[in-house]
């Protein structure tokens, strides 16, 4: 590698690339070729630098100038102005909705309040060069732990850092590892869980892809410590590109002796193979994921027997997330004591978190354990778009909860969330604003996780489906008293009824919106009213006749013809006939269509005309 | 039927160096239907049968596995598999419409493959590209900030 006088850092996690950051990246190399500047700018095609909202980004060092929604329209500008004048430009930079400009990352409001640990390197070096990764310390803690720790006291270390599991329980990551260690064996395994199923979550992928040696590293620490000489990465199918940067990166480790047999001298050996899931969300579970592993249904098995027991081929075995493995290098080099001074009592470090929803900046952030809800999202999120009100924010995928605004200053930590009937979960955070429906929501998650349940226990196969009827039946309009109640019972019995962490879990976002949002439900049921709109059997079009032009665009676009009228006495449409499929509201150039919340008369009329005919039959 | 038949055999005989050369891992089950579905395009019982001779073990295993995992089909599909994205993140931001659009554009519903066998709607949980919500994806590529009809006619018009 040459030294050159400027690194222009391109973002290539799957975001910036889905924006075209690829196109640009071939651009550049274009112009610089043709301007003769090839060999006095080095291109370095980097992991997610954070702000995808903002993509395709880049930074360029020395100066750290941060440019933001780049095309390839922009490139020959950048090479002129920048790269030979010497003066940034100033129209690709951030600008607030104050009209202040920030020319370098780190004045990026979105860094601000970020602490980054396992994403220290992920859009900062290539993902695909070993030799960046040890250019930033890599592979320094394996050789420090290897040459100088014998295991209990790599054990003792992770002890005293506090780290916890970053997969979603928390459960504390050194006594995973010792567990495993003092159970005798002639063989034992390290397994990466990286099949991150919770919907709305990316921080695995991102870590994955973006620095795939610290993985690497991360478990090869764990592997010394418990006395392990073969680990298995379980990564989804869906993660293509995390898969092969990950594969790459165990042959460039094997080819520089990092991986392999008697690594920096030393007794130790490790094996590291990739495994890849099949589209089964249960299979994060991780006797599940074993299961799978072994090539089998990913079926959950009882615990105990744990796998720290009797885990791969019934031999004592650790499953630790991405991220946990991902914050184990930098424990050791900066030690357990710096790690313990971030975060609260009970959660130490920081927390890799996806934004995502109605919020400004939705990308992948790291913050120190404790930070609260509304400097996540208002601070680093940026705030909602549009103007919208905030609502509610989701955290931990299906297992998790809701939390109102009333739960924003609540520090962002296992205990507390978990107390208000959420949890940290894998690190999905869905924020929502004042047009989503919570009885709707919790039906998306409730239809997953039926959808996703393995069917090996009662509670959670028909417990679930029991549960989903009734939202169905409620967000269509049939709801009846003592709908909320039963599913509270329901909820309840499949939480401690049920095999595994997916049921045990599986009814949170149901509960936790009738705990924080009762009334919504009361509406469904009780007015046959969805306030937001959104469950189309308690909403109604309307056409408001002071506004109808009487153009008749409306009715023609109709797929059922259930609007009538002319130009003298405007348009009107017939609600029983009306499928609610929104066609007349896109179409009316006067905007005179409107959803009104609600059923509409006429509608609960025939409903209840109806009801008391089958009642009537069943007499 | 003759060519169709000698493609079938070479594709079995393709299978069977994939199995021969994996069969060394410790339970490459998965990772063999894997390839077996990229050299099928799909698992008949045939293929299923198959691969139970091949690595001697029972069919009803294999069933069991192939039925269990989202990935695995055992009906033909497009040669592009087009799958929206229904993780949280889209769904908020309207993935269910998005769903309706492609379906409209189509001429398909969820789960089925154009009559020219080009493409196969499917859903999937979640890709991860929750900052461009609604997303869909066909192969590696990934399309995001899909806002109306145009920009899916557009994209599709990509793929022959």
């Amino acid at each position: 590698m040459s030294l050159k006088r400027i690194d222009l850092l391109i973002c290539c996690g799957s975001g910036c690339i889905s924006a075209g950051s690829l196109k640009i990246k071939e651009r550049f190399h274009e112009v610089l070729q043709e301007k003769n500047l090839a060999n006095e700018i080095n291109i370095i095609e980097t992991g997610c630098m954070g702000p995808c909202d903002y993509g395709p980004v880049m930074v360029v060092y020395p100066e750290g100038t941060f440019y933001k929604a780049v095309s390839p329209e922009d490139v020959e500008e950048i090479v002129n102005e920048h790269f030979i004048k010497g003066r940034p430009v100033a129209r690709l930079m951030l600008q607030d909705d104050e009209d202040r400009t920030f020319s370098t990352k780190k004045e990026v409001p979105f860094y601000q309040k970020q602490v980054k640990v396992a994403l220290a390197n992920c859009g900062y070096i290539d993902p695909e060069s070993m030799d960046e990764y040890i250019a930033t310390g890599g592979y320094e803690a394996l050789g420090t732990v290897l040459t100088t720790m014998n295991q209990q006291e790599t054990i003792d270390l992770v002890k005293r850092s506090g780290l916890r599991g970053r997969g979603g329980g928390g459960f504390p990551t050194h006594i995973k590892w010792q567990m495993v260690h003092d159970n005798a064996s002639d063989e034992k395994y390290v397994i990466c869980n990286g099949d991150e199923g919770d919907p709305g979550a990316f921080m695995d992928r991102s870590l994955l892809e973006g620095d795939p040696h610290r993985i690497l590293e991360g478990m090869m620490i764990a592997a010394y410590a418990i006395g392990a000489n073969a680990g298995f990465l379980y990564i989804r199918a869906e993660y293509p590109l995390a898969i092969k940067r990950i594969k790459l990166a165990i042959t460039q480790a094997k080819e520089a002796g990092l991986m392999g047999d008697n690594i920096f001298g030393t007794k130790f050996c490790f094996d590291a193979e990739v495994r890849t899931g099949a589209g089964a969300f249960v299979c994060g579970e991780e006797t599940a994921l074993i299961h799978s592993i072994e090539g089998s249904r990913g079926n959950p098995t009882p615990k105990p027997p744990y796998p720290s027991s009797q885990g791969l081929w019934g031999k004592p075995t650790i499953v630790n997330n991405v991220e946990t493995f991902g914050n184990v290098p930098t424990i050791y080099l900066k030690g357990a004591e710096w790690f313990a001074s971030m975060g609260t009592e009970t959660s130490k470090g920081t927390k890799v978190f996806a934004l995502t929803g109605d919020i400004k900046n939705t990308g992948l952030v790291e913050v120190p354990m404790g930070i609260t809800l509304r400097e996540l999202i208002f601070d680093v999120g940026g705030g909602m778009t549009g103007g919208h009100k905030f609502k509610a924010v989701q955290l931990g995928g299906p297992s998790g909860g809701c939390l109102t605004a009333e739960h924003l200053d609540v520090p962002v930590d296992y205990e507390s969330l978990k107390e208000r009937g959420a949890m940290m979960g894998s690190g999905g955070v869905i924020v929502m604003n004042d047009k989503n429906c919570m009885v709707n929501i919790a039906k998306y998650f409730m239809d997953f996780c039926v959808d996703e349940s393995c069917g090996k226990c009662s509670p959670c196969r028909i417990g679930l489906k029991q549960m989903l009827d009734i939202l169905e039946r409620i967000t269509s309009g049939h709801g009846k008293d003592g709908d909320i109640e039963e599913l509270q019972r329901l909820g309840e019995a499949v939480s401690k009824l049920s095999l595994c962490g997916l049921g045990q879990s599986a009814p949170n976002p149901v509960l936790s919106t009738i705990r924080y949002f009762r009334e919504e439900y009361e509406a469904h049921i009780r007015d046959k009213s969805c306030a937001t709109k959104v469950c189309l059997d308690l909403m109604h079009f309307d056409i408001d006749k002071e506004h109808c032009i009487g153009c008749s665009l409306c009715a023609r676009k109709c797929p059922v013809t259930c609007i009538t009228g002319n130009r003298e006495e405007k348009y009107t449409i017939h609600q029983l006939d009306c499928v609610k499929c929104g066609n007349c509201q896109d179409v009316c150039p006067v905007k005179a269509v409107s959803r009104i919340p609600g059923m509409h008369m006429e509608v609960a009329a025939k409903r209840e005309a109806d009801n008391k005919l089958t009642n009537h039959y069943d007499d | 039927m003759a060519p169709e038949t000698s493609l079938n055999n070479q594709l079995y005989a393709r299978l069977k160096e994939v199995i021969a050369e994996k069969k060394a891992l410790r339970n490459p089950l998965i990772e063999i239907l894997r390839t077996a579905q990229e050299i099928f395009g799909y698992l008949p019982i045939e293929v299923q049968e198959f691969i139970a001779n091949e690595m001697d073990i029972p069919a009803s295993k294999i069933y069991g596995v192939v039925t269990f995992y989202n990935f695995f089909s055992m009906k033909p599909r497009g040669k592009y598999t087009l799958n929206v994205c229904t993780g949280t993140a889209c769904f908020v931001k309207g993935a269910p419409r998005l769903i309706q659009m492609i379906s409209e554009h189509l001429g398909i519903g969820m789960g089925e493959t154009t009559p020219d066998r080009l493409f196969t709607m499917s859903a999937v949980r979640c890709v991860g590209a929750c900052s461009l919500a609604p997303v869909f994806v066909i192969g590696e590529d990934t399309f995001g900030r899909i806002e109306n009809k145009d920009k899916i006619a557009e994209i599709l018009a990509r793929y022959k």
